[in-house]
């Protein structure tokens, strides 16, 4: 079942020996039950850090985090994060690594191994699956924490830059693929992006956050219609949307 | 250098590392501790060597490690036989040899061997059981690390030797009083290295385990330990070479049987020779625990050997 999650008023400041970091300001929004938001902004401006509070690993200094209304105390089961780094554990291989929330679960381990297989084919990981994290590229193991987050079917999934490392032939397969799983299942999704195509091309909104501490400089709804094929990056209503957004970052 | 040759020199490198820090948990040891790890982790990954350094290595283990053994043991012949030294200083291996027989024939070796292998055992596992849930609580628990630091440097800094003779008095003179030396020493380097362990464990996987909803014991058992499993094995490493060291001292002080009290005996009696025997016969013995631990990283840690 999708979700809506709702973000009110939250502010956060770091506070380090070395001084103090103010990171979010103000931040509301809502992204409605099975809606897909992109998030864009300069490097620094608290994108990682609002993805922590949402998924309830950081409890901010003011404001709250609504799931389906209801406040998000802590980290759950319901909201699933695929954070920025790939962040496998070293000792496992790839195929222990992937099948760690069913594990988790409880779920027997021919039923794991048989949903991580089809996952493996997913994001093209065949032939790696006894692999240890070590051996694998950087693109290679965010490959491998995307399906793990996709492997237990959260509400809410949110995705720190999950294409960040890898090349751009690829980054779109996925971005074509990860559409492809999104329109089929229809989960709430929260995705920060460093591209501005990307987030059109997957976004019902795009978020544009500003500098110093971090806060919401526009919210942009993206009205193009689904399900969307690549070409759509070429029509002239993705190229207006897209001089918006860059107009937003830049101002 | 062969790969045991390196492990030996880190293994005083890395005790060196501790002791001179006055707060060993504290701030100011971050650091020291922080070049503990990379230490630990050279040794690994020294392991690690490409295929055919690693062939020209066993080649050497095989190979130049006898060799060597063999010319030491011509040197000392030589050494004796040229009549430079006195027999009850230095006994030519022959007699060492003959000792050897003779201690194996009447089992008095084999006894005392297995009196001290006892109490090693016995105190290896008192000292890593406690070492280790304590430093785990510690590691968890920055207060209760702040309240107790101070007398568990305090009990490091005192010579075990010196308070060997306490124990003789409190216990006895029996197996008790050399399983506490034996644990006492094996405490210290298990301790901080399980303090080091628990607290490196990456808080981004600490983070994802939490998102997952993963109990208490789930983020123990299939984080925790083996993240902190390397750091462990080299604590484990230096206290099953010092254990031997520990169980001897217990056995100097005052003691009826044991490998320590049998080179008392045999020096009391100027029985080189014999003492001879029962210093190999130790060495044996650490070097057999060595080999044990060194089995289980391997086994335990075979992860990291893949990586190239
Ligand atoms: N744990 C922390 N302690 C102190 N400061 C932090 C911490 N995490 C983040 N910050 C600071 O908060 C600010 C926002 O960091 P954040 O990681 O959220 O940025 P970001 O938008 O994700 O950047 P990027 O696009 O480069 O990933 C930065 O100035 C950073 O230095
Ligand atoms: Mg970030």
């Amino acid at each position: 079942m999708p979700a809506s999650l709702s973000a009110e008023h939250i502010s956060h400041t770091f506070r380090t020996p070395a001084g103090t970091v103010p990171a979010l300001r103000d931040v509301t929004f809502t992204v409605e039950a099975g809606r897909l938001a992109c998030v864009v902004g300069p490097s620094g401006c608290g994108k990682s850090t609002l993805l922590r509070v949402l998924a309830g690993l950081l409890k901010p200094d003011a404001g709250r985090v609504l799931l389906n209304g209801a406040p998000v105390e802590g980290p759950n089961h319901q909201i699933g994060i695929v954070f920025q780094k790939a962040n496998l554990m070293p000792w496992r291989t790839v195929m222990q690594n992937l099948t760690l929330p069913l594990e988790l679960d409880g779920v027997p381990a021919e039923k794991r191994r048989a949903r991580a297989e089809a996952l493996i084919d997913l994001v093209g990981l065949g032939g790696f699956t006894d692999a240890y994290p070590g051996e694998l590229s950087g693109g290679m193991a965010q490959r491998v924490a995307m399906a793990r987050a996709l492997i237990y079917a959260p509400e809410v999934l949110l995705l720190d830059e999950p294409f960040g490392a890898l090349d751009a032939m690829t980054r779109e397969r996925l971005g074509v693929e990860l559409l492809r799983i999104w329109e089929a299942e229809r989960r709430t999704v929260v995705m920060v992006t460093h591209s501005i195509a990307e987030a059109l091309f997957l976004g019902d909104h795009v978020m544009v956050m500003g500098q110093r501490p971090g806060h919401i400089v526009r919210w942009l709804d993206v009205p193009l219609p689904r399900p969307r094929s690549l070409d759509v990056i070429h029509s002239p209503a993705f190229g207006q949307l897209s001089a918006q957004v860059r107009a937003a970052i830049e101002a | 250098m062969t790969a045991i040759g390196r492990r030996c020199l880190a293994a005083p490198c890395r005790l060196w590392v501790y002791s001179p820090a006055p707060s060993v948990f504290g701030n100011r040891a971050g650091f020291l501790l922080m070049a503990e790890q990379t230490i630990v982790r050279q040794f690994v990954r020294a392991d690690a060597t490409p295929h055919a350094g690693r062939d020209r290595l066993r080649w050497a283990r095989w190979a130049v490690s006898p060799l060597l053994a063999v010319a030491l043991l011509l040197a000392w012949h030589a050494v004796t036989a040229s009549g430079a030294v006195k027999p009850f200083i230095i006994p030519p291996p022959a007699a060492v040899f003959d000792a050897l027989g003779a201690a194996l024939a009447n089992g008095s070796l084999l006894y005392h061997a297995q009196v001290t292998l006892g109490e090693v055992l016995i105190g290896l596992a008192l000292g890593l059981t406690t070492a280790v849930s304590l430093g785990y609580l510690l590691a968890k628990a920055p207060l209760v690390e702040r309240l107790l630091a101070p007398y568990i440097v305090g009990l490091q800094a005192v010579p075990i030797v010196a308070i060997a003779p306490l124990f003789i008095i409190w216990f006895g003179s029996g197996a008790p009083s050399k399983v506490i030396t034996c644990a006492l020493i094996v405490f210290f380097p298990m301790l901080i290295n399980t303090v080091v362990g628990v607290r490196q464990v990456e808080p981004d996987l600490r983070d994802l385990m939490a998102s997952l909803d993963a109990t208490r014991w789930q983020t123990f058992r299939l984080l925790e330990v083996p993240a902190a499993m390397p750091v462990l094995l080299g604590g484990l490493k230096v206290s099953a070479t010092l254990s031997v060291i520990g169980a001897v001292v217990g056995e100097f002080v005052g003691a009826s049987a044991g490998l320590g009290f049998l080179i008392n005996l045999a020096r009391s009696t100027y029985d080189t020779p014999l003492v001879f025997v029962a210093v190999f016969t130790l060495t044996i013995m650490a070097l057999s625990l060595y080999g044990l631990v060194d089995w289980l990283e391997k086994r335990l840690l075979s992860w990291q050997q893949r990586r190239s």
